[in-house]
């Protein structure tokens, strides 16, 4: 198996997913983050995922169709899902797509982590 | 193509004509290039972050779309110059082209949780202009460096 491209961690019932690249842009790799990230959701029945964004400077319309998969499965599973963290250039792209509109987003991780009790 | 090979971009930096195959790593290399160049003509961070995200969509576009079933080896043709005052950036596939304007709109209620479509938006929103040719397999986008 390739070498995971994510941080994982978990605290109080919340699964956090941290990104290691800065530019998340090849569909190859892109598929292999979603890939990862489904495998957690569908491990959990409810799931709690929070997607931390610290470290991305680069997203593409692939990543953001990647999130949108993420997202419909997380429902699936009447589990929530929050993004943080996000470059304010990044926030553009979700702004300009209406993404804005489909995730809930939050400024902080931690904000985030309180959104979930 | 009679132009210069990726490993052979000519002797103007600024001015790159080249074919480049679906290979991440030449993919990196000439997009490296092309921000160090707008880059050096003085471009501030937001310039760059448009001009890269333009160049990413549209060349992924290009593989993804107009290249489907198509081997990665198939390579698209890349041009581009920098100048003070405006970036021009053309990128051309190998495939049957499309019709942009029959591309849905994103933003719509109903295709906001479609995984795919957002590219062509994207890079209109973040271009100043951008055309198509006849055949619809050859995009130009041209980025104009915004007032002080």
């Amino acid at each position: 198996m390739a070498e995971s491209r994510l941080r994982i961690s978990k605290l109080d019932g919340v699964t956090q997913v941290e990104f290691v690249d800065r530019n998340i842009l090849d569909e190859a790799n892109i598929q292999a983050i979603a890939d990862e990230i489904s495998r957690v959701v569908e491990a959990t029945p409810e799931p709690k995922l929070l997607l931390n964004f610290a470290n991305v400077d680069h997203l593409s319309s692939a990543a953001l169709g990647a999130l949108i998969t993420i997202n419909s499965k997380v429902k699936e599973r009447r589990g929530s899902l929050r993004l943080a963290n996000i470059d304010p250039q990044i926030y553009e792209v979700f702004l300009i797509t209406r993404l804005n509109k489909l995730f809930e987003i939050h400024e902080t991780a931690e904000d985030a982590l309180e959104s979930f009790a | 193509m009679s132009s210069p090979c990726a490993d052979n971009p000519g002797t103007d930096p600024d001015a790159v004509h080249v074919g480049v195959p679906y290979d991440r790593d030449r993919i990196d290399e000439l997009e490296e290039r092309l921000l160090e160049a707008v880059e050096r003509a003085g471009y501030e961070k937001a310039s760059r972050f448009a001009i890269k995200l333009a160049f990413e969509e549209a060349l992924m576009n290009a593989f993804s779309h107009g290249h489907e079933g198509l081997g990665d080896d198939v390579e698209v043709e890349v041009e581009y110059r920098v100048r003070p005052d405006e970036v021009f950036i053309a990128v051309q596939d190998q495939g049957p082209g499309f019709t942009p304007h029959e591309v849905p709109d994103p933003t719509l209620d109903e295709n906001l949780a479609k995984p795919t479509g957002r590219g062509l938006m994207l890079i209109r929103a973040y271009m100043s202009e951008v055309t198509h040719n006849a055949a619809g397999n050859r995009v130009e986008m041209r980025y104009r460096r915004p007032a002080d």
